[in-house]
């Protein structure tokens, strides 16, 4: 079974504060195998787009330069109980989308 | 902090640069798949906003370990309480490619945390578009190396 | 006879480092133990030893703090989980093997039936081979979902390692005391030199980790490592990082060490998985 985003999300004050941890190897293709000696090839996450609902309350632009299992955390105006979606999209076309509810 | 002005041939940017305004309105529309390349800080930043010029803030904390225990995994926050924050970026100036990430936050508020690679020791540069302008602070994080193997 | 000399001075010549003499128990040696740390590290509660270098070094802490929030492993926790809730191909399962997850403490142990040590690890393949499924590698991968799951389902239980009377499991406690005391590699240092006599101090950047509550928070994710790893897996590198040939994961060696590091840390509570630098 595929592992999953995880995702934290506590609303206080009309700030909803939003946790997540995503699985993904984030290789830069700088890296070489230590056995073979080749490059292993760029894999890393490049866009996360993050909803409340239907509204886009942020969109992360990514490079290789974020670490291995990747950790995001940014805050928006919303409510308890809302709808919140993250998706992302690797380099190599794959992608995760996980929904959760503001506690 | 010395204010940063390289400029893009171009006339229309020079313009641009010299009145202290970028294009207003958009937040960046696509990945900036160049800028994330360039080996060149300030050029990748051209690329991005047009311009690399940008003012020193004291309205941007950046939290960062002094010294990271290992560069792979590096916390680093940036909270801003400027109004109209259109974008967070982050710059590692010693990695291959400087340009490590960008955050259009249409939600305006101004808090982003993630966990970098650094290559080495260098300063963290964080980058906020408010009200149609750049503005900056830096933050310098050393890079160990480990007495075990790292 | 010029066997005998020889065996004799290959003896001297090898002799243990550290305070602990040679003929002393099991308890005394880990009662010697303990003090030392606690009289080394005065402002660390003897509790606080389970968090390694982070209990001694405030600044190493805050990062490990950060990360610790939302920790990389928690999704091989959720992954373990769901490998250790499923059944095998015969419809037996992890739970027909151990009483519940949370058992992480309770390893590793003498079974006077084999003779052997049996570690978490070994629990586990055996569990498999008892059920007709495929080992697990013994130092990553599927293996640490596992471990961690279970460890995580273990945090707060009290390590209370027995050395029973028995002149096996002394053998493997003495093998494993040996091996942290005796001097390896190029480097010829033995794991007590930085972990006890120079724990706390700077090798470039690092401060060496006390040996106390080394064992309590595996599987370990480093960073270095980018994921998870057995104890035997960091065994491994540390004898290569003195530029000693490693011992097989799971093998007799390593088994008798964790056996003697973990009986070390009697008293300390489980806190794994961990990050680790």
């Amino acid at each position: 079974m595929a592992k999953k985003t995880k995702i934290r999300a506590k609303e206080k004050n009309g700030v909803v504060t939003v946790k997540s941890l995503m699985s993904h190897p984030m290789e830069t293709g700088l890296r070489k195998n230590a056995k073979t000696g080749k490059k292993i090839p760029a894999h890393y996450i490049q866009e996360v787009t993050a909803k409340a609902g239907d509204k886009t309350v942020m969109e992360a632009y990514w490079g290789g330069a974020i670490s291995k299992n990747p950790y995001l955390s940014f805050q928006y105006k919303g409510s308890k109980g809302d709808n919140l979606t993250i998706s992302w999209i690797d380099n190599q076309g794959k992608s995760d989308t996980v929904t959760a509810k503001v506690k | 902090m010395k204010r940063r002005t390289l400029l893009k041939t171009s006339l229309a940017a020079s313009l641009l640069a010299s009145t202290g305004m970028l294009i207003p309105g958009r937040v960046m529309a696509a990945y900036p798949k160049t800028a994330f390349q360039n080996a060149d800080a300030t050029a990748a930043l051209t690329e991005v906003f047009g311009s690399s010029d940008y003012a020193e803030s004291g309205d941007i904390k950046i939290k960062a370990p002094e010294i990271a225990e290992n560069g792979a995994v590096v916390p680093i926050q940036v909270t801003s309480s400027m109004s109209d924050i259109e974008s967070i970026s982050i710059i590692l100036s010693n990695n291959p490619t400087p340009f490590a990430a960008s955050f259009n936050l249409h939600g305006s508020i101004g808090f982003v945390s993630t966990r970098f690679k650094m290559a080495g020791t260098s300063d963290v540069l964080a980058i906020v578009k408010a009200g149609g302008k750049l503005h900056a602070t830096k933050q310098e994080v050393k890079v160990t190396i480990g007495g075990c193997g790292g | 006879m010029r066997k005998l000399v020889y065996a004799i001075v290959i003896g001297l010549v090898t002799s243990l480092t550290g305070p602990v003499a040679t003929a002393s128990t099991p308890s005394e040696d880990l009662a010697a133990f303990q003090q030392f740390y606690v009289d080394r590290f005065p402002d660390t509660q003897k509790e606080d030893f389970i968090d390694g270098i982070y209990s001694i070094d405030p600044v190493s802490k805050e990062t490990f703090d950060s990360i610790e929030e939302f920790a990389p492993y928690e999704i091989d926790i959720e992954k373990g989980e769901e490998m250790y809730n499923k059944p095998f191909a015969n419809g037996s399962g992890y739970a027909d093997c151990f009483a519940e997850p949370g058992v992480r403490h309770l390893y590793p142990h003498f079974d006077s039936k084999s003779g052997s040590i049996v570690t978490l690890e070994g629990a586990i393949n055996a569990c498999r081979k008892a059920a007709g499924e495929k080992p697990l590698k013994y130092k990553k991968g599927s293996m640490t979902a596992i471990t961690a799951y279970m460890a995580y389902e273990s945090r707060g239980n009290v390590f209370d390692i027995k050395i029973p009377d028995d002149s096996r499991a002394l053998d493997h406690y003495n093998r494993g005391k040996r091996h942290f005391y005796q001097k390896r590699g190029q480097l010829n240092l033995a794991c007590a030199d930085c972990h006890m006599n120079y724990s706390g101090n700077n090798v470039r950047a690092d401060r060496l980790s006390p040996a106390l509550g080394h064992l309590t928070h595996f599987p370990v994710y480093r960073a270095k490592w980018g994921g998870l790893g057995t104890p035997h897996r960091r065994f491994g590198g540390c004898n290569e990082q003195v530029r000693a040939k490693s011992f097989p994961a799971q093998g007799d060696e390593y088994k008798a060490l964790e056996y003697f590091l973990t009986y070390m840390s009697n008293g300390l509570v489980a806190n794994g998985p961990a990050t680790r630098k």
